[in-house]
């Protein structure tokens, strides 16, 4: 009897052991696919902020040439395949973040009682599935209010015959008090990406097994100075948006 | 009852080989069908079990602690021992052994010292395949250190951790062989009675310390390598839990006990700083490298600083008194540890103690600070180095060196020992005595084997730094692998052992009923701990570094009759069914009540100084130990009776055909 | 100086635990934290209540076998030092002190203090070693030449203590520190080399088979550990890994 117990929990472990070995479901694997996706979708901020910097410019001509470049990036082919690898990329990374995250609840049942972890870590390490959550939410919002509409929503068309999305943006941060609460959205949702990169940035490296002891404050400063940056620059474009309104 | 040794014929060099290529063999298949069980997972324990375990043995594990890799062999600091002449500065087999037995103060068989001696470079080739990552030389060879009481460089090391460093290596073996499951690993499972069988050993009784449940464990030899008792000093260098009790019930089952008085007290120690003080630090020998040991010459100048009016740093060098270097030119500062335990504690009593307690001697790193300082600056090509800058350098390269060390002290005593000199004073830390064992490192009852401090057999009165490690290591890769097949060879019929034997049922009652008797008393008066300290106050005043007739004799009475009190009211909370420290520690310090007096019959009767023992009596004119080899170069072996103090003893004469017994003299 | 201590106490693994008070008094400033708890458990004795059970050997910093959750850190406020090497001047007097078992769920709680630490034991077993047998025989320790640095580097990682404050550290109670410890040291040398692959994919399955959680590079264990094993091993156990797995040909 016992022995067939044994057997079964042999055969129980082996079966365990397969699923989680080699690239697909080790912890380690799950997070390289976290270091990817994520270091993939550092390199789609920069692209996009680029893109959105234009909008600093609100004269006629200024809008126009929004328009024909967010044209450009909805029929081009080359940018639309990296597109689906990019929401692929966005999906994968949260669900594999929300997946590791409920890993990591269950392996402490029991909390701490007396608990100081800022005399050991950062918040933002601690945090990333909380700044990942609020960061899907306003992707999920940012999509359904640009993108979706880009695609298939009402829209209105420009003198050039394209769609003007440009008249989109500007009437969802200036329209009055809503207006006033999708720029508070924008700049909450832009500290979630500065924390999630401040931390995101240099651990993706780690993960890949990049640290040595004269590239790794190279990259920590680095990260340190994406993470301000680029969401402030966002940041900057909703505002600058609202207070352009008069 | 007399005991044979089984010391091969032939010449001392040939002896091994020649043992080797004779004894018995067990044939792989017949391995498979033997049971053995090995007490104990330290350097012998953990490395005996993977080495039998390789060869086809099935082998059973049991350690006290959570994991076989905290055993106390993990605290030793220094290095290992080899005669490999690394540094071609003279060193060899021979120099090994005679270094040993001279060390030994010539209290030690000849026979197994060269075998130790001989098997010594063998262990770091195997270290090294293991993955232990000794210190290396620039080159990528392997680096060496000196120790006391030689005169060559022939330690191998990794920084102060070198005892971690090897166990890990033969944990890491066990490791290996728990995965294939050639070891069933027992941890938190302490041995409390050796089962024999018509004579031999059957097996074992041992507690679940985490369930309480004593249980039973049959095999075709039992092998003790569970370490010393020096905590029968209550204060010691050794681990918590450290005991003498695997050894002792051995011992009480009919294991001769020898030189039970041989302890090694080592002068390098964190002084005791108060009574809630419960173990001792030591600071590694390898200091005493760089470190030099002073106290001051004036009488006043000691009170002074005893009474915090005067500073170390502030006594002039003409005001300082090195003793060692004054009595011992030729080895200075490296003398063996008896040596300089003795002096350290003749200098206290003199009253040039140099803490509150007037127990501590300073060991003083400025000078190597200096030393190392202007050989940096000429190395980094600094012309004229300033005071500061050849302090910092020169503090470095110390650091480097010694860090964790200092950090450890700086830890304990919250004192910096880079800017005033450290406090030390001798503490116990190894016992040379320990189960007789014959050539094959078998006690006197078939099957029961002892390795590793646990035994006797290589250190005589005196243990030399870094040789704990090398012996710890050779008995378990090196020699057990070989020795034990020539008992094992007649047990292949025997077939499993049933431990529904009565022998098995009587061992067990046996112990339910200690333990019953521990914790139903109707009067509980003290905790362990008061007895444990009441024994240790005994043994260090009275059998610590310096013994005489009279304070032996009393010792004895005073641990016979705490022993009495203890079992007649210790408080031992809880029940035996639940994990119960306290029971355990009252079942350790219980045999060490015993174990004690034992060590006091023995230095009594050993009317003679040598090695760690000191009789106040037997000295010369200048101080130094007397040693009497017309009457006294023997072995004490201690037979069992039913009370430790009226033990049976046994003589065995040590015979020296290949050295010359001389006044050890390190002048 | 006297103390309000908050302990845990949990009669053994199956039963609930809860945090008790106690006071000790006249505590010795140059008594250890453990000296402190064994003042505590005489008098628990003495009075005739059930001492507190936590694991303890060597006291010295070196077994690894202390494992206390100090005021809401492993090993207690001071950096780089085991519970047994934290003293007692580190605290003040009336301070109140909270000490709680390490907590993971590969560490179920034996009594009171004391967890099972089983889960390490067996992720070493799972590759943990060089596969040499005792040998009459081997390569002579210096035929083979090791770059001091490697050297180094390798013993800096070899020094853990096993202890599992990494895991006690990390919010998400994972064991990658220690695993990347053994991992390194064994790859840094030629000896380990030769069976680095099987080495590092037989550990980390082990790992996870335990229940330990994912490492996220949080970094709490490396601030934590008392022995200072460095954030640079997890990097290259990641880079053991992914090397293993991309060229396995399993």
């Amino acid at each position: 009897m016992s022995s067939v117990l044994v057997k079964f929990a042999e055969t129980q472990n082996t079966a365990k052991k397969m699923a989680n070995s080699g690239l697909l479901g080790s912890s380690i694997a799950k997070k390289y696919w976290m270091s990817l996706t994520g270091l993939f979708l550092i390199s789609f901020l920069i692209v996009h902020l680029l893109g959105n910097l234009q909008l600093l410019d609100l004269s006629k001509e200024g809008q126009e040439q929004f328009n024909i470049y967010a044209k450009f990036m909805t029929s081009f082919p080359l940018i639309k395949i990296t597109s689906y690898f990019l929401y692929a990329s966005i999906l994968f990374h949260a669900v594999d973040g929300i997946y590791l995250a409920m890993q990591n609840r269950k392996a402490r049942p029991e909390r701490y009682a007396s608990y100081k972890p800022n005399r050991n870590s950062i918040w933002a390490s601690r945090n990333m599935g909380l700044l990942g959550t609020i960061i899907l939410a306003f992707i999920i919002l940012h999509m359904s209010q640009f993108w979706y509409t880009m695609h298939w929503g009402e829209i209105g068309i420009d003198a050039n015959g394209n769609k003007d999305l440009a008249t989109v943006v500007i009437q969802t941060y200036q329209d009055g008090t809503a207006g006033l609460i999708m720029v508070l959205l924008y700049l909450i949702a832009m500290a979630a990406v500065a924390f999630h990169l401040y931390h995101g940035f240099q651990s993706a490296f780690q993960t890949l097994g990049i640290n040595h002891s004269r590239y790794t404050p190279i990259i920590k400063t680095v990260g340190a100075a994406f993470s301000i940056i680029v969401p402030l620059a966002y940041a900057i474009i909703p505002v600058f948006v609202l207070m352009a309104k008069n | 009852m007399k005991l044979d040794s089984r010391i091969p014929e032939g010449p001392l060099e040939k002896k091994w080989q020649n043992h080797k290529a004779n004894i018995r063999l067990v044939n792989p298949a017949n391995k498979r069908n033997i049971d053995v069980i090995i007490i104990g997972t330290g350097l012998a324990g953990s490395s005996a079990a993977a080495s039998l375990a390789e060869m086809g043995y099935n082998v059973k594990a049991f350690c006290f602690q959570d994991s076989p890799r905290r055993a106390h062999s993990i605290a030793a600091q220094g290095g290992i021992n080899a005669a490999k002449n690394y540094q071609n500065d003279g060193d060899s087999v021979y120099r090994l052994f005679y270094d040993t037995i001279k060390g030994g103060d010539y209290r030690s068989r000849e026979a197994n010292v060269y075998r130790l001696a001989e098997v010594s470079a063998n262990i770091i080739d195997q270290a090294v395949a293991q993955g232990v990552p000794f210190a290396r030389e620039y080159g990528g060879n392997l680096d060496n250190r000196s120790f006391g009481g030689v005169q060559v460089s022939r330690t191998f090391y990794a920084k102060g951790q070198t005892g971690q460093q090897l166990l890990l290596g033969a944990y890491s073996a066990l490791s290996r062989q728990i995965s294939k499951g050639k070891v069933k690993l027992y941890n938190r499972h302490e041995m409390l009675d050796v089962v024999t069988v018509d004579g031999k050993a059957r097996g074992i009784i041992a507690k679940n310390l985490v369930t309480g449940k004593v249980e039973r464990f049959g095999a075709h030899a039992v092998v003790i390598a569970s370490g010393g008792y020096g905590n029968v000093f209550y204060l010691s260098t050794n681990a918590m839990g450290s005991n003498g009790s695997a050894a002792w019930k051995a011992h009480k089952r009919g294991a001769a006990f020898s030189n039970p008085c041989f302890t090694q007290i080592h002068p390098t120690c964190i002084p005791v700083s108060g009574s809630h003080q419960s173990k001792l630090t030591l600071m590694s020998e390898s200091l005493r490298n760089d470190g030099r040991i002073w106290v001051p010459k004036d009488l006043k100048d000691a009170e002074a600083i005893r009474e915090g009016r005067l500073k170390a740093t502030d006594l002039p060098e003409e005001k300082r008194d090195y003793y060692l270097e004054r009595r011992y030119p030729s080895f200075g500062n490296l003398v063996p540890r008896d040596v300089a335990s003795r002096a350290a504690k003749e200098r206290c009593d003199e009253g040039f103690g140099v803490n509150k307690t007037g127990e501590a001697v300073y060991l003083d790193f400025a000078a190597a600070i200096e030393r190392y300082g202007k050989t940096e600056a000429n190395i980094q090509g600094i012309d004229n180095p300033t005071k500061e800058q050849v302090k910092e350098l020169g503090t470095k390269v110390v650091e480097a060196k010694y860090g964790n060390l200092f950090a450890m002290y700086e830890k304990i005593v919250d004192d910096n020992p880079y800017q005033t000199p450290m406090m030390i004073y001798p503490a116990v830390h190894y016992t040379m005595g320990g189960l007789w064992v014959d050539y094959n490192l078998m006690t006197n009852v078939p099957g029961l084997f002892a390795l590793g401090e646990a035994n006797f057999s290589d250190h005589g009165a005196n243990r030399l730094g870094a040789s704990a490690l090398m012996q710890g290591l050779a008995d378990g890769y090196f020699v057990i692998p070989y020795t034990i097949g020539d008992y094992l060879s007649e047990e292949i019929r025997t077939g499993a052992i049933d431990t529904n034997h009565e022998a098995f049922a009587t061992a067990e009652a046996e112990v339910n009923e200690t333990i019953d008797k521990l914790l139903n008393k109707t009067t509980k008066k003290h905790s362990v701990d008061h007895y444990h300290r009441a024994l240790g106050k005994i043994m260090w005043d009275k059998c610590g570094m310096a013994r005489n007739a009279q304070g032996l004799q009393e010792a004895i009475k005073d641990i016979s009759a705490l022993r009495a009190e203890f079992w007649e009211s210790v408080n031992v909370p809880g029940s035996k069914n639940e994990m119960n420290p306290e029971l355990d520690k009252a079942m350790r310090v219980a045999d060490f009540m015993e174990l004690g007096e034992l060590m006091c019959q023995d230095a009594l009767t050993r009317e003679e100084s040598c090695g760690g023992h000191f009789r106040e009596e037997f000295q010369t004119e200048e101080g130094e130990a007397l040693r009497r080899d017309e009457e006294f170069a023997f072995v004490s072996s201690w037979q069992y009776t039913g009370n430790p103090s009226e033990a049976e003893l046994i003589k065995e004469d040590l015979i020296f055909e290949n050295v010359e017994l001389k006044t050890r003299s390190y002048k | 100086m006297d103390l309000k201590l908050k302990i845990w106490r949990q009669a053994n693994t199956n039963s609930k635990g809860s945090l008790k008070d106690y006071q000790v008094k006249n505590v010795s400033a140059d008594s250890s934290f453990l000296e402190m708890m064994d003042q505590l458990n005489e008098e628990l004795i003495d009075k005739g209540d059930d001492p507190v059970a936590f694991d303890h050997d060597c006291r010295e910093g070196i077994c690894g076998m202390c494992s206390m959750h100090i005021n809401g850190e492993p090993h207690g406020p001071e950096s780089g030092t085991t519970t047994c090497q934290l003293h007692m001047r580190k605290f003040k007097d009336g301070d109140t002190i909270y000490v709680e078992p390490f907590r993971a769920k590969a560490f179920p709680v034996l009594k009171d203090l004391a967890v099972d630490r089983a889960a390490l034991d067996r992720v070493i077993q799972a590759g943990g070693f060089v596969s040499v047998n005792t040998s009459g025989n081997t390569l002579d320790a210096n035929a083979i030449p090791v770059p001091k640095a490697d050297a180094d580097a390798a013993f800096n990682a070899a020094t853990c203590i096993g202890c599992g404050g990494c895991v006690a550290a990390c919010p998400n109670a994972s064991a990658m520190l220690f695993v990347s410890a053994k991992v390194s040291q064994l790859s840094l040398l030629p000896q380990g080399k030769v069976e680095a692959k099987e080495r590092v994919t037989n550990m980390v399955n082990q790992m996870d088979l335990e229940g330990f959680g994912n490492c996220s590079n949080v970094g709490a264990c490396a601030e934590e550990c008392p022995v200072g094993i460095s954030l640079e091993n997890i990097a290259r156990l990641n880079r053991e890994y992914l090397s293993a797995s991309l060229t396995s040909s399993k």
